[in-house]
């Protein structure tokens, strides 16, 4: 039973892989982006959790809490980023 | 026993996760999408942690689980409040239907400045280039 749930999680957490996904890449603006780069930084952090409750080894919780750590710094330095960019970054259309 | 309340913790996280997914790829401004990912997105990262917690009901396990929880509820609204304020005065523009902007002089104000600091910056950058 617990195996069903386990893969109906993983599944649902792919999905919002996929959306989050789809907003790095469409993302109209430079903040778009990073929200979406941080979001995809708490699916990876609850995929890491199911794989731990999947593989029954509770060793990657620490690979969460790196995780968790990088995206908090990363979404920090892009913010200094686009405050010092100003107006040009905001409007790229790569 | 335990298997139910594992369950019930991994299913709900997904769904908080889903949810926040759903709120980036639809909502249409940039302090939306924040608010949806940030709220959403700790919750249901926070839930699947727990679900660890009880899978494995050892104190080392619940420490390091209790110590990631805090750490995201600490800095998610540190991290969506600098991207935000960044974006705002650098000239975001907002949704359409927003009722209440309370810092529109504020931002006026504060692009002038900035305004004037690049300009600045090009001036000294040139001279540098000279």
């Amino acid at each position: 039973m617990l195996n069903t749930i386990i893969l109906i999680t993983f599944g649902a957490l792919s999905l919002s892989l996929v959306a989050g996904l789809i907003r790095l890449m469409i993302g109209p603006s430079l903040p778009d982006r990073v929200v979406a780069l941080d979001l995809i930084a708490y699916i990876l952090i609850a995929f890491i959790a199911t794989y731990c409750v999947f593989t029954d080894t509770s060793d990657f919780i620490d690979a969460a809490i790196v995780v968790a750590l990088i995206a908090f710094l990363g979404t920090t330095a892009f913010a200094r980023y686009v405050l010092k960019a100003g107006q040009n970054s905001t409007d790229d259309k790569i | 026993m335990s298997e139910i309340f594992i369950a019930i913790l991994l299913l709900s996280g997904s769904f908080f996760v889903v949810v926040a997914a759903i709120g980036v790829l639809r909502l249409p401004d940039l302090m939306m999408k924040m608010h949806a990912s940030t709220k959403a997105g700790t919750l249901g990262a926070g839930l699947t942690l727990l679900a660890v917690s009880v899978a494995f009901d050892e104190i080392s396990v619940l420490t390091r689980v209790i110590a990631t929880i805090l750490f995201l509820l600490l800095t998610a609204p540190i991290a969506a409040h600098l991207i935000a304020r960044s974006a705002y005065y650098v000239g975001m523009d907002l949704w359409e239907n927003t009722i209440i902007d309370e810092l529109k002089n504020e931002r006026a104000e504060n692009n002038s400045a900035t305004n004037g600091v690049t300009a600045e910056m090009n001036s000294k950058e040139e001279s540098d280039a000279r």
